[in-house]
């Protein structure tokens, strides 16, 4: 199954967000988070996010979702150092955080692969609410 | 004239004490258009690359440079860490195995390195970012140099030009980043970015006259 990292510039959006994700997935796919800093000030950290792919890679591949700003060059720059064992099954999601996550992580829990994980995340830019 | 090993890591020392100095500065700067962290972040990261640099004693120039962007990558937090962190790994990248750097060599990494960051960060030139302040750094550096008035005029040539592109920064809406939501109502700050990217081509220029001196 494919796996889901959520980035995050704060580690208690990361933290809510996976326990969100996770209550509606059921524990059936791997959600990595990473939220701010070593030191815990809030930004981003390219170690944390490497490791959380590692560690949500199955052999299906991984989406990244992010919030903003250097979160998205962040996530880049873990790509680049997982070098090629990585590349094409490892993509960032161009999508909201909050509702990408979830339409990702549900979408992941029904065995579709990486593209159709990624599409449905993307696709939450447009969700209507009201 | 060539600058050697010790002089990089002599360099990479000063501009950590130059960041430091000027943390609140760069971070006021910022308190104005963006999230008011970047004299903080980088602050932070460059106090790690001293706290590492024992381990880069016995490294080529090529070694350290990709140890500086790498510790910069894993310690800023901001959008600074991959910028500037992209920015010095493909300085390294171009002078692999070399422990002494001659001006063509100093030009090839400093293109290395612009070229890295506008690749990370998708920005060109008037985008009020720290490319301000680095492309007409580097088109100075060159011109200079191709009229053979030597490292130590360019680079404190190259280094006016940087910092009157960062006083241009003032008269531009910001493209990128943060400030990029103000738009039109960035108009009359001064870009942070740019104003660190010219405190780290000053450092080497002052370091580089007292070389020669």
């Amino acid at each position: 199954m494919v796996g889901i990292v959520i980035v995050s510039h704060s580690k208690k959006v990361a933290d809510g967000l996976y326990e969100l994700a996770d209550q509606m997935t059921g524990g059936k796919i791997r959600i990595g988070r990473s939220g701010g800093t070593k030191d815990g000030r809030l930004g981003t950290n390219v170690d944390e996010i490497v490791e959380e792919i590692k560690k949500c890679e199955s052999g299906d591949g991984v989406l990244i979702l992010v919030d903003l700003g250097s979160s998205v060059m962040s996530a880049q720059m873990a790509l680049e150092f997982l070098g090629e064992d990585y590349e094409n099954k490892v993509k960032i999601a161009d999508a909201p955080l909050v509702e990408g996550t979830i339409a990702a992580s549900v979408e992941a829990s029904i065995g579709s692969d990486i593209l159709k994980v990624k599409a449905v995340a993307e696709a939450a830019k447009n969700l209507v609410k009201i | 004239m060539i600058l050697t090993t010790n002089d990089v890591l002599n360099i990479i020392s000063n501009i950590s004490e130059v960041i430091e100095t000027n943390r609140q500065y760069l971070t006021d700067l910022d308190a104005a258009i963006g999230d008011a962290d970047h004299g903080i972040n980088l602050d932070r990261g460059f106090k790690a690359v001293k706290e590492k640099m024992p381990q880069f004693l016995d490294k080529d120039i090529g070694a350290i440079l990709k140890n500086v962007g790498m510790v910069l990558v894993s310690t800023v937090g901001g959008a600074s860490g991959p910028l500037y962190g992209t920015f010095f790994m493909r300085m390294g990248n171009v002078v692999s195995g070399k422990n002494t750097l001659d001006e063509n060599d100093i030009v090839a990494m400093f293109e290395a390195g612009l070229s890295g960051i506008k690749e990370r960060g998708k920005a060109q030139a008037g985008d009020k970012t720290m490319i301000d302040a680095m492309e007409p750094a580097l088109n100075e550096l060159k011109s200079t140099l191709s009229e053979g008035r030597g490292l130590k005029e360019a680079i404190e040539a190259a280094a006016n030009d940087a910092y009157n592109g960062v006083l241009m920064t003032k008269d531009i809406a910001a493209k990128k980043g943060r400030a990029s939501y103000l738009g039109e109502r960035s108009i009359g700050h001064q870009d942070p970015g740019a104003t660190s990217a010219y405190l780290m081509i000053k450092t080497v220029a002052d370091y580089v006259d007292k070389l020669q001196q």
